[in-house]
C-alpha cells in the first residue's frame, strides 16, 4: 500500500502547489488589477484615510477647505467647506470619485502623492501614521472675493468676476455666479453626492460652470482696447489724439448692411482716438480693424494670450477672435462681436496687461505650497507671458481708459483719490436680445495694483443692462476691497 | 507493502521538548497577531490579549499533557502546527468581529476550540488502540449515512444560505456532515480493507486499464448515489465532492487501480453535468466561476462574495495592509467560507503561502503516520483522513481563490463553526493515536532471551 500512499502524497503535494501558485498569481501578478478594478471599494476609502492639506487664501489667514478628523474607522477624515458659495469654482470639492477645481488640479499635494513629498510619505507609512497632504495657500483675496460674490449675486444675473495683480498675475479675485454649496458634494457617500450633483447638473443655470474660464462670451467693446493697441502699435506716429472718420454709419464692404453705433448715437463725423473710446463709438474702430487686415488683429490679440490655453492651474478655455471671414465679419470683430469669444479671466489679462505698461503675467491662482510640517514645498514664482504692446503705447491707451472712467460710460467705477482706468462693453448676442455686460478696469493708473474684468451674461434676468451700469460698480467695490479704501 | 513493512522501524525519538518549544513558539505567534489586531485598529494592545493569549496557551498545555501521558511516541509536530491555524483563525474572527459583521463571534469560537481540546483530548484517552474502529466498521458507514441525512428531514433540519445542512438541537445548531465525514472515512476504510483482494484482482484487461468486474461497482455506485443525494437534496456541493473524491482515493491507496480513479472521475463529472442540467443551483455556481468578472452576475450577487474575496487578496498583495488595516467586512461571511480571503487581504501573498505550508504540513505528517503505520487498517484510515484534509482544503481555498468553482465548505480550523472544529479536532485525535502507535518503537529484548522474543500487539 505504500506505493499507493506516496501517489497520493504526490497528488497532495500537486494540489497545495496549484493553490499556491494560483494565490501567487492573484496576490503578485493578478494584484493591480483587482486592487485598481472599478468595483473594489478600497480607493474610495483609501480616499478617506490621507489627513489631505488645506486650501487657504491670504497666506493661510482664510481657510477656504479644511479636514476634520472624524475618528470613523471606514471614513476617517472628512472634508469641509468652511467658506462656501464665493470660493465653490476655485476651491472645488473632493467627491468620492472625483475632484475638482484646485482640488483637482492640486490633488497631488493634497493628498501628499507628489513626488516632492515621497520621502515624507515614506516615513508616514513605515511609522503607520495616515499620510498627510501639503496644504495649498491661494492668491486670493478673500475680502474682494467675498464683495465680488455679493454684488455679483445681488444682480440676480449670471456671470463672472476676475481680478488680478497686473505686476504678477496673482489672481486676486475670482467668481462665477450662480454658485452652488460645495459641502453636499464632498459627502462619503456615493448615493447623496450623485443626487446633489446631478440636480446641479440639471440646472438650466448651470451652476457648476466656472463662467470666468470654462465658458467664452463676446467682448463687444471692451474689446475696442485691443482694436486701438494694434492700430496704435502699426504706427508709431499715431497716438490718442489722432484724428479718425467716425460716420454714423459706415457700409459694409460686400453686402447691403450698414455698421451704426450704439442705439444709433452719433459720434459727430469725427473724433479723435481718445473721443471715440471715450464715448465708445463703433464705426472708426470697425474701420481701423477692417484697415489694419485680419492678420494683424490676430497677431495683437495673441500678445494679450488670446487663442493660447492656460492651466493655471486649472484649464482655461481658449479665448478666440474667430476665424479669418470677409472684411464685413472683420468690422464686427473689431467691435468685439460676431465669432470673437473671450472669457472674463482673458479680458482681465488684457486690462492687466495694460496696467503693466504692455507685459502679461502669466495668471496664476497658487501663491505657496506648505508641507504637513509648516515648510515651504514650493511657491509660484511670477513670469511674464508676452510683451502685448510698448510701454508708449501702453501709456496712451491707459490715458484713454482713464478719460473712459473720468468723462465717459465708465464713470460708475470712479473711487475718490484714486485713479481709475477702464472700459465698459455691452455685446449684442441677437438683435433684439438682452446683451452681455462688461468691463474691465484697473487701478491706481499711476502704480497699477489691481486689473479687474466684470461679466454680466445676457438673457438673464432684467435686460437691456449696459456695462457702465450694471458692471462697473461692482468693479468699484472690488478695486476698492483690493486697495483697502 | 509487503517489502515496505519488512523493513526494520528505524528507532523513533518522542521530541516531547521540541513539541512543547514548538506549542509555545505557535501561541507566542498567535498572541503577537491578537496585538496586531489592535494595533492596526486603534493604536491600543486590546485589553484581551492576555485572556485569549492564556486561555489558548493553557488549552494546549493541557493537550500536550494528555499526549504525554497517553500518546508519548505521537508525532511532535501535529499539535503545534493545528494550534497554530485554530490560533491565527481566532485572531482572523476576532478581527471581523471588531469590524461589526454579522455573525462572527471569538468568544463562540473560544469556546469551540476548547471544546474541540476536550474532545481531542477524549478521543486520546478513550480509544487506546485505534484498531478498536475496524470492528464498528458497518456502524460507523450506518452512523455516517444516519448524520448525512439527519438535516433533510422536516422539522429538525433548517436551511440557511441555500444549502440545508444544519439541524437544531436545543439551542444548537449543528453541521452534521461534519461528523459524518469522520464516520465515513472509518467505514471506508474498514471496508475496503475488508474488500481490497476481491476490488483489486478480479476483473479484465481492457486496452490499457483493468476493468473490474460489473458486481464489484457496487459499493462504489451506492457512495455516488450518496454524493449525488447530498448534491441535490442538501443544496451541498462542497460535502458532495469532498466524500466522493476521498472514497476514490481511499479506493485507490487500498486498491492500487488506476481505472477506480478514472470510473470515479467520470461518474462525478458525468452527475455533475446531469445535475447542472436538472438543478438550477449548480448551474448558478458554475457560471459564477466562469464568467465571475462580468458586471452582471457581480451586481445579481451570483459572483459577488467571490469577487469581493478576490478584491481583499489582490488589494494585500504581496505583504498585505497588517492586521486590522483591512475591509474585511466588504466580502460576505468573511469569518466562514472567505476567511482565507479575509487573511489573504491583511497578511497578504506572504501569509497566504504560510498559511498554505502549515496546512501541507499537516497533511504531510499525516501521510508520514499512514506510510509508517504497520496494518493495512491503520494505514487506510491515515491516508484517508489525511487526504481529506488536504482535498477539503483544496476545495475550499480553490473555490474562494477561483482556481475551481466555489463550493461552500468550512477552511479546516480556521473558519467560524463548532462542528467543524469538534469534527477536525477529533481527526488529529485519530493521527495522533496512530502515529503514536506507528513510532512506537517493537519492546526491545530486556536479555538475551534467544528464539522466544516477547511481542507487543
Amino acid at each position: 500500500m505504500n506505493g499507493t500512499l506516496k501517489r497520493i502524497a504526490v497528488a497532495c503535494l500537486l494540489m497545495f502547489g496549484l493553490l499556491m501558485a494560483n494565490v501567487t498569481y492573484l496576490g503578485a501578478v493578478k494584484a493591480e488589477g483587482l486592487r485598481n478594478d472599478s468595483r473594489n471599494v478600497r480607493a474610495f476609502y483609501a480616499r478617506y484615510n490621507v489627513d489631505r492639506g488645506w486650501i487657504t487664501a491670504d497666506n493661510g489667514k482664510v481657510t477656504l477647505a479644511k479636514t476634520v478628523d472624524t475618528g470613523d474607522s471606514t471614513y476617517r477624515f472628512a472634508r469641509e467647506y468652511p467658506e462656501g458659495k464665493p470660493f465653490a469654482h476655485v476651491v472645488g470639492f473632493f467627491a468620492p470619485e472625483s475632484s475638482s477645481g484646485m482640488e483637482g488640479a492640486e490633488g497631488r499635494y493634497l493628498d501628499g502623492s507628489h513626488p516632492d513629498m515621497v520621502v515624507r510619505r515614506a516615513v508616514d507609512l513605515i511609522s503607520g501614521k495616515p499620510a498627510k497632504g501639503a496644504s495649498v495657500d491661494l492668491t486670493l483675496n478673500a475680502e474682494a472675493q467675498k464683495i465680488a460674490y455679493k454684488d455679483l449675486a445681488g444682480t440676480g444675473k449670471r456671470g463672472a468676476v476676475v481680478a488680478m495683480n497686473p505686476k504678477t498675475g496673482a489672481i486676486l479675485t475670482m467668481v462665477s455666479v450662480p454658485s452652488y454649496d460645495p459641502n453636499p458634494l464632498a459627502l462619503a457617500d456615493k448615493a447623496k453626492v450623485n443626487d446633489a450633483y446631478r440636480k446641479l447638473d440639471k440646472d438650466k443655470d448651470k451652476p457648476l460652470l466656472n463662467r470666468a474660464i470654462n465658458l467664452t462670451y463676446a467682448p463687444g467693446s471692451t474689446f475696442k482696447v485691443i482694436t486701438a493697441a494694434a492700430y496704435l502699435q502699426d504706427d508709431a506716429s499715431r497716438n490718442a489724439n489722432t484724428v479718425l472718420d467716425a460716420p454714423d454709419s459706415l457700409p459694409l464692404p460686400n453686402t447691403n448692411l450698414s455698421l451704426k453705433n450704439y442705439h444709433g448715437e452719433s459720434c459727430g463725423g469725427r473724433a479723435t482716438l481718445l473721443e471715440a473710446l471715450t464715448i465708445s463709438c463703433n464705426t472708426p474702430f470697425a474701420q481701423m480693424g477692417m484697415d489694419l487686415g485680419y492678420d494683424k488683429m490676430k497677431k495683437q490679440a495673441a500678445k494679450f494670450g488670446i487663442g493660447s490655453s492656460l492651466e493655471i492651474p486649472l484649464s482655461v478655455h481658449p479665448s478666440d477672435i474667430g476665424p479669418e471671414e470677409d472684411k464685413a465679419a472683420l468690422a464686427m470683430t473689431s467691435i468685439g462681436q460676431r465669432s470673437n469669444q473671450m472669457t472674463p479671466l482673458q479680458m482681465a489679462m488684457v486690462a492687466a496687461g495694460i496696467a503693466n505698461r504692455g507685459t502679461v503675467m502669466k495668471p496664476y491662482l497658487v501663491n505657496k505650497i506648505v508641507g504637513p510640517d509648516g515648510s515651504e514645498i514650493d511657491a509660484t514664482r511670477p513670469k511674464e507671458l508676452d510683451e502685448a504692446v510698448s510701454p508708449e503705447v501702453a501709456d496712451e491707451l491707459t490715458k484713454m481708459m482713464i478719460n473712459v472712467v473720468q468723462r465717459g460710460t465708465g464713470n460708475r467705477a470712479q473711487l475718490p483719490g484714486v485713479t481709475v482706468a477702464g472700459k465698459t462693453g455691452t455685446a449684442e448676442t441677437e438683435p433684439g436680445k438682452p446683451s452681455h455686460a462688461w468691463f474691465i478696469a484697473f487701478a491706481p493708473a499711476e502704480d497699477p495694483q489691481v486689473a479687474v474684468a466684470v461679466f454680466i451674461e445676457a438673457g438673464s434676468a432684467g435686460n437691456d443692462a449696459t456695462g457702465g451700469v450694471i458692471a462697473a460698480p461692482i468693479a468699484h467695490d472690488v478695486m476698492r476691497a483690493v486697495l483697502g479704501r | 507493502m509487503s517489502a515496505a513493512e519488512a523493513m526494520p522501524v528505524p528507532m523513533t525519538a518522542k521530541r516531547r521538548g521540541a513539541q512543547l518549544g514548538m506549542l509555545a513558539f505557535a501561541v507566542l505567534i498567535v498572541m503577537g497577531a491578537y496585538a496586531s489586531v489592535g494595533l492596526g485598529i486603534n493604536g491600543e494592545i486590546p485589553s484581551g490579549m492576555l485572556t485569549y493569549g492564556l486561555g489558548l496557551g493553557g488549552l494546549m498545555l493541557a493537550a500536550y499533557l494528555v499526549l504525554a501521558r497517553f500518546a508519548p511516541w505521537a508525532d511532535p509536530l501535529l499539535l503545534p502546527l493545528v494550534t497554530l491555524v485554530n490560533g491565527l483563525g481566532l485572531v482572523m474572527i476576532y478581527r471581523i468581529e471588531q469590524t461589526g459583521q454579522d455573525g462572527a463571534n471569538a468568544t463562540n469560537q473560544l469556546m469551540w476550540t476548547a471544546l474541540g481540546v476536550v474532545m481531542f483530548a477524549a478521543t486520546v484517552i478513550v480509544l487506546k488502540d485505534h484498531r478498536i474502529l475496524q470492528r464498528f466498521t458497518y456502524t460507523a458507514g450506518f452512523a455516517g449515512l444516519v448524520l448525512l441525512v439527519l438535516p433533510v428531514l422536516p422539522l429538525l433540519g433548517t436551511e440557511i444560505n441555500g444549502s440545508r445542512i444544519w439541524i437544531h438541537i436545543g439551542g444548537f445548531s449543528i453541521q452534521p456532515g461534519e461528523f459524518a465525514k469522520l464516520a465515513l472515512v472509518i467505514f471506508f476504510a474498514g471496508y475496503l480493507v475488508a474488500k481490497r483482494d476481491v476490488l483489486a484482482l478480479a476483473g479484465r484487461r481492457l486496452l490499457f486499464i483493468d476493468l473490474p468486474r460489473a458486481r464489484d461497482l457496487g459499493p462504489v455506485l451506492i457512495t455516488w448515489g450518496v454524493s449525488i443525494a447530498v448534491l441535490v437534496l442538501e443544496k451541498d456541493l462542497g460535502t458532495s465532492l469532498l466524500l466522493f473524491g476521498a472514497f476514490i482515493a481511499m479506493l485507490y491507496i487500498a486498491t492500487q487501480r488506476t481505472s477506480w480513479v478514472l470510473i470515479g472521475i467520470l461518474l462525478f463529472v458525468g452527475g455533475a453535468i446531469l445535475a447542472g442540467q436538472i438543478f438550477s443551483h449548480v448551474q448558478v455556481r458554475f457560471n459564477g466561476w466562469l464568467n465571475a468578472e462580468s458586471n452582471d452576475l457581480y451586481f445579481d450577487g451570483v459572483s459577488y462574495q467571490l469577487m469581493e474575496g478576490l478584491f481583499a487578496i489582490g488589494s494585500g498583495g504581496i505583504l498585505g495592509t497588517g492586521l486590522g488595516e483591512g475591509h474585511p467586512r466588504r466580502i460576505p461571511f468573511s469569518f466562514s467560507d472567505f476567511i482565507f480571503s479575509a487573511t489573504g487581504e491583511e497578511l497578504g501573498l506572504t501569509g497566504l503561502m504560510a498559511l498554505l505550508m502549515i496546512y501541507a504540513l499537516i497533511v504531510e505528517r499525516g501521510l508520514r503516520t499512514a506510510l509508517a503505520s504497520r496494518d493495512p487498517f491503520s494505514k487506510l484510515l491515515a491516508g484517508g483522513l489525511s487526504f481529506i484534509l488536504a482535498w477539503q482544503v483544496f476545495i475550499i481555498v480553490g473555490g474562494v481563490t477561483r482556481l475551481i468553482p466555489l463550493t461552500g465548505l468550512v477552511t479546516p480550523f480556521m473558519s467560524a463553526g463548532g462542528s467543524a472544529l469538534l469534527a477536525n479536532w477529533m481527526l488529529i485525535a485519530l493521527l495522533v493515536r496512530m502515529s503514536d502507535a506507528a513510532r512506537r518503537p517493537p519492546p526491545q529484548a530486556i536479555q538475551d532471551e534467544g528464539l522466544t522474543q516477547v511481542m507487543q500487539r
